[in-house]
């Protein structure tokens, strides 16, 4: 790429404004989900018996919940991430590349 | 017959390093079975004619390596799945849910969390960035030569280790499946994958896993459904008619041994996380999308498929536990001379080995067709990841070692693909030789390494590439070197091939983790950015001031190169 080009796309508020939002949320959900997966193992390594605690009356432990959750919450997580991207930073992008095309 | 001296897969899960994906425990070759060989010829001859079909398409670079860029981000997300749901994963994780319960839960929560890793950290930044493979990503601004060997190395050896596991899995399966002896099995393996991979490329390869994909996922939904219809749909009473059954009783619905030493545990799910994340097969798909956005939807989909089906595999773990355990057909028995009573251990003895549950399972919710159609499930997955990880070791040598290193970019095209399809022959073959030589080898500790591995060497170097501006050539190659030989090394120092493997007292082995990657990786960021510091260099300066443009690329996807109009 031309150098001109790249630091007048740099310099462009819309560009800064993706970039500072965008790496800030994806850290942001990268942490939550290993903060989700190693709580979970630690809970295991820790407290089993917690885990093997059963809801009300019956077989089912607290655990398979947890469990189950752990698999949708890396679903989700990517479901909002996408969400995301796809309205507001494809917009910046858009925005960014009409920019440098002036 | 065949015996190996594995301790149930279960059992030595967090013992043994890798834990992985494993076809491990005993084998015992089985009776010819039919149904399962005719639904896998079908298969096959679908597969070749997509193939030929292919082949016809495949005419440039771009096809060859990355289908052209024409992928749908949906059909990625399938294709991005097939490559990754390993036979392994879903007879080993079901067999790990029949085995101990509720640890097969845990252990398969790790295989997934790295997707929402990559989705937030790699994917659009690798699609904006690279062409063909990852190391266009990890060299772009650095010294080429350099930075392109050591990924090349790093992918073969990724590839190797995950290869030997998958080929040792595949002729034990067969010989299991099919009832063909071993040797046969692997050969038969090999030989369709450098067919799919040669003549078909990317192309081929990308279809024989949403095929794949698509039986997998299918079979699977259809044996959860049954076994839930025999339960009314309550997953309490699938639980209850469980607990009533397995030998462990309650202590199947909690934790049970898969997990005990802490640093263990996280080094392993840095591992998986991260080495996911660093796997050059799966990273090469990002390449077969048109732009960004529909790398992420890829992402999207794949995680969504992959968490469903480990779902799945946790209900089919349960309904074989819940449906096998009392019928002495499933079972090995032995009868008691005095008495005449039938015994058998409802774990251990199941015929066939503890990777069983799952295959014995469909037959017993919908008889013998869909026995046959499961057995040819489970050949096909193994056919689509093979594929993946030949394509991806063709395309280092071919694209990074010929083309960049070795002709410094002035090769034609036609040239390109022909060392890559001589490389992927060779590499088929080898995999062959390997997997025949390494019949009795760990395949959850080659698995492990793998995921190992690629997260210490080509995790660190992407991620530091994309992200730090101050990484030059001379960290990047540091640090590569430092994650891949203290990964390899600490897992043979590991108690799972120091003393599992060389035969060393218990207790002595030297690195009392089972797995590396907490320490590996930590080693590779450190060489990385200390080797950056302190590389003075012209060419540091170069490195570091390419960075900026660079930048704008992977963030915004301008200067990338766009999907290829067929």
């Amino acid at each position: 790429m031309d150098s001109n080009l790249s630091s007048r796309i740099r310099q462009n508020p819309a560009f800064q404004e993706l970039v500072r939002k965008r790496t800030g949320f994806a850290w942001l959900l990268s942490a939550l989900m290993l903060l989700i997966y190693f709580g979970f193992i630690l809970l295991v390594a820790f407290n089993k018996a917690f885990l093997a605690t059963p809801l009300g009356t019956g077989v089912t432990t607290i655990g398979i919940p947890i469990g189950i959750a752990v698999i949708v919450s890396a679903f989700v997580l990517t479901g909002i991430y996408v969400k995301r991207a796809n309205s507001e930073f494809d917009e910046l992008t858009d925005k960014i590349k009409k920019d440098a095309l002036k | 017959m065949r015996k190996l001296a594995l301790s149930s897969l279960a059992a030595s899960l967090f013992a043994t390093p890798a834990l992985a994906d494993a076809v491990a425990g005993a084998v015992q070759q089985q009776a010819t079975n039919w149904p399962a060989i005719i639904m896998f010829l079908i298969f096959v001859a679908l597969t070749l004619g997509i193939t030929k079909w292919a082949a016809s398409q495949t005419k440039s670079a771009a096809q060859f390596y990355s289908a052209g860029g024409g992928i749908t981000g949906t059909q990625n997300g399938l294709a991005i799945a097939g490559d990754y749901m390993s036979a392994a994963s879903f007879l080993g994780i079901s067999g790990i849910v029949f085995g101990s319960g509720y640890d097969g839960l845990i252990y398969s929560v790790g295989w997934l969390v790295g997707w929402p890793i990559i989705l937030f950290l790699i994917a659009e930044r690798l699609r904006n960035l690279g062409k063909y493979t990852f190391a266009d990503v990890a060299s772009f601004r650095l010294e080429q030569s350099p930075i392109r060997k050591m990924a090349a190395i790093s992918t073969l050896a990724v590839v190797a280790f995950y290869l030997i596991a998958q080929m040792v899995g595949a002729g034990k399966l067969i010989q299991l499946l099919f009832g063909l002896p071993y040797g046969y099995a692997v050969m038969i393996v090999g030989i369709l994958m450098i067919v799919y991979v040669t003549f078909g490329g990317m192309v081929a390869t990308t279809w024989v896993q949403i095929i794949k994909a698509v039986m997998l996922l299918g079979g699977a939904t259809l044996m959860a459904l049954m076994v839930l219809v025999k339960f009314g749909f309550s997953p309490e009473a699938l639980f209850q008619a469980a607990v009533n059954t397995h030998p462990k009783a309650g202590a199947i619905m909690g934790p049970g041994s898969l997990v005990t030493d802490p640093v263990s545990a996280i080094s392993l799910g840095l591992a998986l996380m991260f080495g996911t994340a660093g796997l050059p097969h799966i990273l090469m798909r990002f390449f077969t999308v048109s732009d960004a956005k529909q790398a992420r939807k890829s992402v999207f989909y794949a995680t969504g498929f992959i968490g469903y089906f480990y779902i799945l595999t946790f209900i089919i773990g349960f309904g074989a536990i819940a449906l096998l355990m009392n019928d002495a057909s499933f079972y090995k028995t032995a009868t008691d001379a005095t008495t005449g009573a039938v015994t058998y251990d409802k774990i251990k003895d199941l015929l066939g080995g503890t990777n069983m549950p799952a295959i014995h399972l469909s037959r017993a919710v919908l008889g013998n067709m869909f026995l046959g159609f499961i057995s040819a499930v489970a050949f096909a997955t193994i056919l689509a990841v093979v594929a993946g990880l030949t394509l991806a070791g063709a395309s280092a040598v071919s694209h990074d070692l010929y083309a960049s290193v070795f002709a410094k970019g002035t090769v034609n095209e036609a040239k390109e693909i022909r060392i890559s399809k001589i490389a992927a022959v060779v590499i088929g073959l080898i995999a062959i030789g390997l997997g025949y030589v390494f019949e009795n080898i760990n395949v959850a500790f080659m698995v492990g390494l793998a995921f190992a591995v690629a997260a210490s060497t080509n995790f660190p170097i992407l991620v530091m590439s994309t992200f730090w501006k101050g990484m030059t050539t001379k960290g990047a190659v540091i640090g590569g070197i430092l994650g891949l030989i203290s990964s390899v090394g600490l897992t043979i120092l590991s108690p799972g091939v120091w003393e599992a493997v060389l035969g060393y007292e218990k207790g002595s082995a030297p690195f009392p983790y089972a797995n590396p990657a907490l320490f590996s990786m930590a080693l590779a960021f450190l060489g990385i950015w200390i080797g950056s510091m302190i590389d003075g260099s012209k060419r540091g300066q170069i490195d570091k001031a390419g960075f900026d443009d660079q930048y704008v690329r992977s963030e915004t996807g301008i200067g990338a190169a766009g999907a290829v109009s067929h």
